[in-house]
This record gives C-alpha cells, structure tokens and sequence, in this order.
C-alpha cells in the first residue's frame, strides 16, 4: 500500500506484549495480519472502486473515509467475507480469507449497519447468541460483563424492541468486548445513533484493544478522535 | 458444533413462544383448512374416508409453507444472518438448527392435531396412526426442502410466492408416499414400502437440502 494515500493523525506504536486470549478460545494469542491487493468492486453494472491495496496490522486503528457512494460498506463486506471482489485477493495470516481452518472467521470481527439483535429477546440473550455465533466460551457470562463495560447492566433484561436505536447500538458494540482476542475488528458506522459519552465509550474500546494488539477498521461520518488512528481515503481509488 | 446448533435451535424456540400468536398460525391454518372439508363435501363417511389422506397431507404441505417463507426473513432484515455466515463453524450447522426450530414449532403441532382431524374425517383407528406416521417423517421433509426455497428466494419481492412455485413440485414424492401409505392400509395391504421410501427421501432431503440452504445463503447475501 502506498504510503502517501495515508494520512496519519499520530505515530502509534504498540510497546505492551501482545495479550494472549483471556478466553482461551481458538484465537488465543493469535494476530493475523488482513491484507487486501487489488481489490475492484463492482455492484451491478457500476465499478465502485479498483486497484486497492489496504494491510491492516496489529495494533492499528484505520478510518475509512470516502464520500456516500464510494463503497465503504461494500469494502467492509468484501474484508470480512460476506461479498466476493470482482478483483484482487484477501489474505489473512498469509493464507487466503475463505481457506485454511477457520482461522480468518474467528480472527474477523464484522459489525455492519444493522445492529444483530433479535427484537424478541432481551439484550443479554441477544449478545451472549451472538458470542455463541463467534465462538467465545460461556458467553452468557461474558455477555453480562461485556453489557456492564457498555453501561448497560440495568437494561439487561429489557427486551430489545422496548430499548432506543442508541441503546441497541451500544448493544451490537457490545460483542467487542466479549473478550480480549486481539481480532481484527471491521465496524461499519460504529458510532451512529450514538451519544457522546457512549462514543467515548466505544473509542476507548477502540482504543484498548489496538493497545492489546488487535486491529480495527472503521468507517463514520463523525469526528470522534482516535489515538493513533490513520485515515485510508477511498476516493482515489473509485472508478471513473 | 452441537452447541451451535442446540444454540440456534434454543434461540428460535424461545422467540417462538414469545410470538405464540404468530407461531400457531400455521397449526391454526391446517386445522380450519381441513375442517372446512367435510362442511364443503358433506358428512358422508365413506367419502370422508377416501379423500381425508390426501387432504391432510395437503393442508399440512401447505401450512409448513406459510410458516418457511419467514425461516431466514426476519434474521436478513435485522442483520442476524450476516453474523451466521461469518460464524466460524459451518453455516450448514446453523441452518440445520433453523429447520430443527421450524419443525418442532411448525411440524410437529401437525403431527400432534393429525388423529384429531382423522376422526373428524371418521377414519379408522388403523389408518390414523399410519397418518401420523407418515407425517412424522414428512414434516421434516417439508420444513428442509422449505429451508432450501426460502433461502433461495431471500430479500425477492414476491420471494413467498416464488418459493411456494418452487418448493411445492419438490414436495410431491412426499405426497404421494404419505398418501400412498394411508391408501395401503385401507385397502388392507402393508404400508411398509411406502414408509421406507418416505424414509429414505427423508434421509436424501436431510443429507442435501441444509448444504444447498446454505449455498444459497451466501449467495443471497453477496
């Protein structure tokens, strides 16, 4: 990736060792790296962008900007494995997204627009599914730790449809922190719907876990500062 | 994988009984449907006899599909099913604990309202319990083959009544089996071959439709 299509806000480096999961779960102590080369994506007959190159390394925080349309949210899919590239490769680990054990699925973290949570359950059985869904050991007992980190403990037991669309958010966000695997985390507008100390919240889950050695990637329209976060403009890549 | 799928089983369970109202839908569907029937042909029993098999095992086909076009929808709509196909484990796991939910909120009700609705058709004894039976191992056809057409026609417009177009001429062989097996015993022959060949469809269906669900899956979310 060239240099200069980064911008970065501040140096960052990562001088703690690299945590290993607290859950001791199959990403235990593992940081693959996500590298895309080439990337073309086309949607219909539209070309959206073509020619990208993106590495996201432990321990780094990128801003996806780009204009409504630029096709961050299809490179946000396309990273995580939900749609194919209509060119380019994606490794994670050196290995290819979509081959070797599973690896790239436990070490992904993929959170899109949609929030995840079933509007018949309560939030604390909605997050601990979605732990069972990623794989993370007694998720029901994390999902209650991971809720009371988001400051949602007292609505807990709500059911979702009867919570706000900020509340439901910090919900989805909630699966973050279900445990301390150093994954790569692709967050599609994270900080929607979002109130300002609950976005500080969110950014210091951010923060933390590039600080353990994880890897984040997210897209927004809102100026939250990030420490040490890089920008990566999608602008020059899109298709005439 | 066990876990997975006792999870996503436990899960649609439970939302199940939240949505009592909407979960008893098709239950409330087969029995209405089929009751209209002896209103419509009149009470003669030898009549109701012949005709009750086959209009069980039609109203119940057709209530299993009422239920499938919603299998994947509301996991699409809330972006669920995106989190399933990037789960670690196969998504076939995930699908195949879907359809276990579908049919024991959906198929079996069926099963268990079937000898009600065989006496309201004054069938015999004999040929209730083989209906039963032959219900207990075409539900489970329905609701697969269900899985496949509602992840095929995932996010369409009109995707229920494409799904019903393509689902319904998959479901025949079950018919005529499941019908089949109660004509057999009325005619006083064994149902035997019939079961084992509901059977055997049932092991085909459970072998090949949660892969192809889950094919088209992904290809309905790319």
């Amino acid at each position: 990736m060239s240099t200069d299509r980064f911008r970065r806000c501040a140096v960052f480096t990562i001088l703690t060792p690299m945590k290993t999961d607290s859950s001791g779960g199959p990403c235990a102590g593992r940081t693959g790296v996500l590298a895309a080369k080439s990337l073309a994506c086309r949607r219909g007959r539209r070309l959206l962008f073509r020619g990208l190159n993106l590495r996201l390394d432990a321990g780094s925080v990128t801003w996806l900007r780009g204009t409504n349309g630029s096709g961050k949210t299809s490179l946000m899919r396309i990273l995580a494995g939900l749609s194919a590239p209509a060119q380019g490769s994606i490794t994670w680990d050196g290995l290819p997204l979509n081959q070797g054990d599973g690896a790239a699925r436990r070490g992904i973290v993929y959170i899109g627009h949609a929030n995840a949570l079933k509007d018949d359950l309560s939030l604390l059985e909605a997050v601990a599914f979605l732990g069972r869904l990623q794989g993370v050991d007694a998720a029901s007992a994390r999902a209650l730790t991971a809720l009371a980190r988001l400051g949602l403990s007292a609505r807990r037991d709500a059911p979702v449809h009867t919570l706000s669309q900020g509340q439901r958010r910090r919900g989805a966000l909630a699966r973050l922190a279900l445990d301390d695997a150093p994954r790569t985390w692709l967050l599609d507008e994270p900080y929607d719907a979002l109130d300002r100390d609950s976005a500080m919240l969110v950014s210091g889950l951010i923060e933390a876990h590039a600080a353990r050695g994880g890897a984040v990637l997210l897209t927004g329209h809102q100026t939250v500062t990030l420490y040490g976060a890089r920008e990566f403009d999608l602008e020059p890549h899109r298709a005439a | 994988m066990i876990g997975l799928l006792l999870a996503v089983t436990r899960r649609d369970l439970l939302m199940a009984r939240r949505r009592r109202m909407e979960a008893l839908l098709p239950l409330g569907f087969f029995v209405v449907a089929a009751g209209l029937f002896p209103i419509g042909v009149g009470p003669e029993s030898q009549t109701l006899r012949q005709i009750a098999p086959g209009v069980l095992w039609v109203c119940a086909l057709l209530a299993a599909m009422l239920s499938v076009t919603q299998m994947f929808a509301s996991d699409h709509h809330d972006g669920s099913l995106e989190q399933m196909v990037l789960a670690p484990q196969p998504l076939v796991v995930v699908v195949a604990g879907k359809v276990l939910a579908h049919w024991l909120t959906s198929g079996i009700p069926l099963v268990l309202t079937a000898p009600l609705i065989g006496v309201l058709f004054d069938m015999r004894a004999q040929s209730i319990v083989t209906l039963t039976l032959t219900l207990l191992l075409g539900t489970p056809i329905l609701s697969l083959l269900g899985a496949v057409g509602a992840a095929l026609t995932l996010g369409l417009r009109s995707g229920a009544a494409l799904m019903f177009l393509l689902v319904l001429p998959l479901t025949v062989p079950a018919l005529i089996f499941g019908t089949g097996a109660v004509g057999a015993v009325d005619a006083g022959l064994s149902a035997q071959a019939h079961m084992s060949l509901l059977g055997a469809l049932l092991i085909l269906t459970l072998l090949g439709a949660p892969l192809a669900a889950a094919a088209a899956l992904r290809i309905s979310l790319d």
